[in-house]
Protein backbone atom coordinates (compact mmCIF):
# COMPACT_ATOMS: atom_id res chain seq x y z
CA UNK A 1 0.00 0.00 0.00
CA UNK A 2 1.29 3.49 -0.74
CA UNK A 3 1.55 6.26 1.83
CA UNK A 4 -1.08 8.10 -0.22
CA UNK A 5 -3.55 5.26 0.41
CA UNK A 6 -2.65 5.32 4.12
CA UNK A 7 -3.35 9.04 4.14
CA UNK A 8 -6.77 8.49 2.50
CA UNK A 9 -7.78 5.61 4.79
CA UNK A 10 -6.93 7.65 7.87
CA UNK A 11 -8.25 10.94 6.49
CA UNK A 12 -4.83 12.22 7.51
CA UNK A 13 -3.00 15.46 6.95
CA UNK A 14 0.54 15.29 5.57
CA UNK A 15 2.82 17.53 7.62
CA UNK A 16 6.17 16.42 6.20
CA UNK A 17 7.03 14.34 3.14
CA UNK A 18 4.37 15.25 0.58
CA UNK A 19 6.86 14.15 -2.09
CA UNK A 20 7.13 10.63 -0.59
CA UNK A 21 3.48 9.60 -0.98
CA UNK A 22 4.36 6.85 -3.47
CA UNK A 23 6.43 4.99 -0.85
CA UNK A 24 5.24 1.42 -0.32
CA UNK A 25 4.37 0.19 3.19
CA UNK A 26 3.17 -3.20 4.43
CA UNK A 27 3.74 -3.28 8.19
CA UNK A 28 3.20 -1.07 11.21
CA UNK A 29 4.06 -0.76 14.88
CA UNK A 30 2.18 1.31 17.46
CA UNK A 31 3.53 2.56 20.81
CA UNK A 32 4.20 5.71 22.81
CA UNK A 33 7.26 4.27 24.49
CA UNK A 34 10.30 4.87 22.30
CA UNK A 35 12.34 2.13 23.98
CA UNK A 36 9.65 -0.34 22.90
CA UNK A 37 9.68 1.07 19.39
CA UNK A 38 13.47 0.59 19.34
CA UNK A 39 13.13 -2.96 20.61
CA UNK A 40 10.35 -4.16 18.32
CA UNK A 41 9.64 -1.95 15.29
CA UNK A 42 11.11 -3.01 11.98
CA UNK A 43 12.66 -1.12 9.09
CA UNK A 44 10.16 0.12 6.52
CA UNK A 45 7.22 0.01 8.97
CA UNK A 46 4.79 2.77 9.81
CA UNK A 47 5.09 4.10 13.35
CA UNK A 48 1.72 4.89 14.96
CA UNK A 49 2.24 7.05 18.03
CA UNK A 50 0.81 9.80 20.18
CA UNK A 51 4.24 11.13 21.10
CA UNK A 52 5.19 14.33 19.25
CA UNK A 53 8.65 15.36 20.45
CA UNK A 54 11.82 15.26 18.30
CA UNK A 55 12.81 11.89 19.78
CA UNK A 56 10.05 10.27 17.72
CA UNK A 57 11.88 11.43 14.61
CA UNK A 58 15.28 10.37 15.96
CA UNK A 59 13.92 6.94 16.84
CA UNK A 60 12.39 6.64 13.36
CA UNK A 61 15.68 7.63 11.76
CA UNK A 62 17.61 5.02 13.75
CA UNK A 63 15.13 2.32 12.68
CA UNK A 64 14.52 3.42 9.06
CA UNK A 65 10.80 3.86 9.78
CA UNK A 66 8.85 4.60 6.56
CA UNK A 67 6.57 7.25 8.07
CA UNK A 68 5.29 8.54 11.39
CA UNK A 69 1.52 8.57 11.88
CA UNK A 70 0.51 10.81 14.77
CA UNK A 71 -2.79 9.65 16.24
CA UNK A 72 -5.49 11.41 18.30
CA UNK A 73 -5.06 14.58 16.20
CA UNK A 74 -1.63 15.35 17.68
CA UNK A 75 0.42 18.16 16.18
CA UNK A 76 4.19 18.08 16.57
CA UNK A 77 6.39 20.91 17.82
CA UNK A 78 8.26 23.06 15.24
CA UNK A 79 11.50 21.34 16.32
CA UNK A 80 10.00 17.95 15.48
CA UNK A 81 8.89 19.16 12.04
CA UNK A 82 12.29 20.71 11.29
CA UNK A 83 14.10 17.52 12.24
CA UNK A 84 11.73 15.39 10.13
CA UNK A 85 12.33 17.66 7.11
CA UNK A 86 16.06 17.39 7.66
CA UNK A 87 16.05 13.59 8.00
CA UNK A 88 13.38 13.20 5.28
CA UNK A 89 10.93 11.25 7.41
CA UNK A 90 7.26 11.79 6.50
CA UNK A 91 4.84 12.79 9.27
CA UNK A 92 1.08 12.40 8.92
CA UNK A 93 -1.50 13.31 11.54
CA UNK A 94 -4.91 11.67 11.91
CA UNK A 95 -7.82 12.43 14.21
CA UNK A 96 -8.49 8.72 14.74
CA UNK A 97 -7.41 7.24 18.07
CA UNK A 98 -4.62 4.65 18.10
CA UNK A 99 -7.02 1.69 18.20
CA UNK A 100 -9.07 2.97 15.26
CA UNK A 101 -5.97 3.90 13.28
CA UNK A 102 -4.51 0.42 13.69
CA UNK A 103 -7.87 -1.26 12.98
CA UNK A 104 -8.54 0.67 9.81
CA UNK A 105 -5.07 -0.05 8.42
CA UNK A 106 -5.25 -3.73 9.41
CA UNK A 107 -8.60 -4.10 7.67
CA UNK A 108 -6.98 -2.88 4.48
CA UNK A 109 -4.03 -5.28 4.66
CA UNK A 110 -1.35 -3.59 6.77
CA UNK A 111 -0.09 -6.05 9.39
CA UNK A 112 1.95 -5.69 12.55
CA UNK A 113 5.72 -5.73 12.05
CA UNK A 114 5.55 -8.80 14.29
CA UNK A 115 2.66 -10.74 15.80
CA UNK A 116 3.88 -11.58 19.26
CA UNK A 117 7.02 -10.62 21.11
CA UNK A 118 7.67 -14.16 22.31
CA UNK A 119 7.74 -15.54 18.77
CA UNK A 120 10.06 -13.15 17.13
CA UNK A 121 12.68 -10.67 18.22
CA UNK A 122 12.93 -7.32 16.48
CA UNK A 123 16.25 -8.23 14.95
CA UNK A 124 15.65 -8.77 11.26
CA UNK B 1 49.33 -6.30 9.80
CA UNK B 2 46.46 -8.78 9.81
CA UNK B 3 43.30 -7.80 7.98
CA UNK B 4 41.16 -7.82 11.13
CA UNK B 5 43.46 -5.33 12.81
CA UNK B 6 42.83 -2.67 10.21
CA UNK B 7 40.71 0.16 11.55
CA UNK B 8 38.30 1.31 8.86
CA UNK B 9 36.89 4.18 10.87
CA UNK B 10 37.35 5.60 14.31
CA UNK B 11 35.95 8.68 16.02
CA UNK B 12 34.83 10.09 19.33
CA UNK B 13 31.70 12.21 19.67
CA UNK B 14 31.04 14.38 22.74
CA UNK B 15 27.57 14.18 24.31
CA UNK B 16 26.24 16.97 26.52
CA UNK B 17 24.43 15.91 29.69
CA UNK B 18 20.97 17.39 30.15
CA UNK B 19 20.69 18.76 26.61
CA UNK B 20 17.51 16.99 25.51
CA UNK B 21 17.18 19.04 22.33
CA UNK B 22 20.36 17.52 20.96
CA UNK B 23 19.74 13.97 22.21
CA UNK B 24 20.17 11.57 19.32
CA UNK B 25 22.23 13.89 17.13
CA UNK B 26 25.42 11.88 17.58
CA UNK B 27 23.66 8.62 16.71
CA UNK B 28 22.14 10.12 13.55
CA UNK B 29 25.64 11.28 12.62
CA UNK B 30 27.15 7.83 13.28
CA UNK B 31 24.39 6.23 11.20
CA UNK B 32 25.10 8.54 8.26
CA UNK B 33 28.83 7.76 8.43
CA UNK B 34 28.24 3.99 8.51
CA UNK B 35 25.84 4.27 5.57
CA UNK B 36 28.63 5.71 3.48
CA UNK B 37 30.85 2.76 4.47
CA UNK B 38 28.83 0.14 2.67
CA UNK B 39 27.88 -1.85 5.77
CA UNK B 40 24.64 -3.87 5.73
CA UNK B 41 21.43 -2.16 6.82
CA UNK B 42 21.03 -4.55 9.72
CA UNK B 43 24.47 -3.79 11.14
CA UNK B 44 23.93 -0.04 10.73
CA UNK B 45 20.53 -0.26 12.40
CA UNK B 46 21.88 -2.16 15.39
CA UNK B 47 24.87 0.15 15.84
CA UNK B 48 22.59 3.20 15.61
CA UNK B 49 20.13 1.70 18.09
CA UNK B 50 22.79 0.80 20.64
CA UNK B 51 24.45 4.20 20.22
CA UNK B 52 21.10 6.02 20.51
CA UNK B 53 20.02 4.33 23.75
CA UNK B 54 23.51 5.03 25.18
CA UNK B 55 23.29 8.65 24.08
CA UNK B 56 19.86 9.03 25.70
CA UNK B 57 21.36 7.62 28.92
CA UNK B 58 24.24 10.12 28.92
CA UNK B 59 21.88 13.05 28.22
CA UNK B 60 19.46 11.82 30.88
CA UNK B 61 21.76 10.89 33.73
CA UNK B 62 25.29 12.25 33.29
CA UNK B 63 27.02 15.63 33.29
CA UNK B 64 28.82 14.86 30.07
CA UNK B 65 30.26 12.00 28.14
CA UNK B 66 31.25 10.71 24.77
CA UNK B 67 30.54 7.94 22.33
CA UNK B 68 33.55 6.28 20.79
CA UNK B 69 33.14 4.21 17.70
CA UNK B 70 35.62 1.99 15.94
CA UNK B 71 34.87 0.04 12.78
CA UNK B 72 37.01 -3.01 12.02
CA UNK B 73 36.50 -5.44 9.13
CA UNK B 74 34.93 -7.99 11.51
CA UNK B 75 33.07 -5.86 14.03
CA UNK B 76 31.94 -2.43 15.21
CA UNK B 77 32.98 -1.39 18.71
CA UNK B 78 30.88 1.24 20.49
CA UNK B 79 31.85 2.69 23.83
CA UNK B 80 29.75 5.12 25.84
CA UNK B 81 31.71 6.75 28.63
CA UNK B 82 30.24 9.36 30.94
CA UNK B 83 31.09 11.56 33.88
CA UNK B 84 28.21 11.49 36.32
CA UNK B 85 26.80 9.98 39.48
CA UNK B 86 27.41 6.42 38.34
CA UNK B 87 25.21 3.42 39.12
CA UNK B 88 25.37 2.00 42.68
CA UNK B 89 23.70 -1.34 41.86
CA UNK B 90 24.40 -2.60 38.36
CA UNK B 91 22.34 -5.75 38.76
CA UNK B 92 19.30 -3.66 39.64
CA UNK B 93 19.98 -1.23 36.78
CA UNK B 94 20.06 -4.14 34.33
CA UNK B 95 16.60 -5.32 35.41
CA UNK B 96 13.92 -4.58 32.86
CA UNK B 97 11.50 -1.97 34.19
CA UNK B 98 13.81 -0.52 36.82
CA UNK B 99 14.40 3.19 36.32
CA UNK B 100 15.26 6.42 38.12
CA UNK B 101 14.09 8.57 35.19
CA UNK B 102 12.67 12.05 35.66
CA UNK B 103 9.31 13.17 34.28
CA UNK B 104 11.17 14.99 31.47
CA UNK B 105 12.81 11.77 30.31
CA UNK B 106 9.49 9.89 30.44
CA UNK B 107 7.80 12.58 28.37
CA UNK B 108 10.33 11.89 25.62
CA UNK B 109 9.23 8.26 25.51
CA UNK B 110 12.13 6.86 27.51
CA UNK B 111 12.81 6.06 31.16
CA UNK B 112 10.81 2.85 31.33
CA UNK B 113 13.81 0.82 32.41
CA UNK B 114 14.45 -0.72 29.02
CA UNK B 115 17.48 1.12 27.66
CA UNK B 116 20.22 -1.08 29.07
CA UNK B 117 18.24 -4.25 28.23
CA UNK B 118 17.82 -3.05 24.66
CA UNK B 119 21.52 -2.27 24.40
CA UNK B 120 22.43 -5.72 25.72
CA UNK B 121 19.92 -7.51 23.47
CA UNK B 122 21.08 -5.81 20.30
CA UNK B 123 24.80 -6.26 20.97
CA UNK B 124 26.85 -9.37 20.40
CA UNK B 125 29.05 -8.38 23.31
CA UNK B 126 28.09 -6.06 26.16
CA UNK B 127 29.91 -4.92 29.27
CA UNK B 128 28.94 -2.30 31.81
CA UNK B 129 30.99 -0.90 34.64
CA UNK B 130 30.35 2.05 36.91
CA UNK B 131 32.10 4.05 39.60
CA UNK B 132 29.74 5.79 42.00
CA UNK B 133 30.38 9.53 41.95
CA UNK B 134 32.53 9.26 38.83
CA UNK B 135 30.63 7.76 35.93
CA UNK B 136 29.57 4.80 33.85
CA UNK B 137 31.25 2.95 31.03
CA UNK B 138 29.49 0.82 28.42
CA UNK B 139 31.26 -1.32 25.87
CA UNK B 140 29.38 -2.95 23.01
CA UNK B 141 30.43 -4.99 20.02
CA UNK B 142 28.34 -5.72 16.97
CA UNK B 143 29.75 -8.42 14.74
CA UNK B 144 30.02 -7.91 11.03
CA UNK B 145 31.75 -11.18 10.24
CA UNK B 146 30.24 -14.47 11.38
CA UNK B 147 33.62 -15.96 12.29
CA UNK B 148 34.43 -13.15 14.71
CA UNK B 149 34.91 -14.63 18.19
CA UNK B 150 35.73 -11.79 20.53
CA UNK B 151 38.03 -8.82 21.08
Amino acid sequence: MTLREVKDILDAEVLVGQEQMDKDVRTAFGADLMSDVLAFAKAGSLLLTGLTNPQVVRTSDVLDIAAIILVRGKKPSPETLTLAEELKIPILTTKYILFETAGRLYQRGIVGCMERVDEERARP
Amino acid sequence: MLAHETTLYENQFPVEGGNFDKAGQVSSQIKAILKRMNLSNEIIRRVALVSYESEINIVSYARKGYIHIQVKPDYVLIEAIDEGDGIPDLELAMQQGWSTASQRIREMGFGAGMGLCNIKNFSDFFRISSDVGKGTQLKMVIKIDKVFDGI
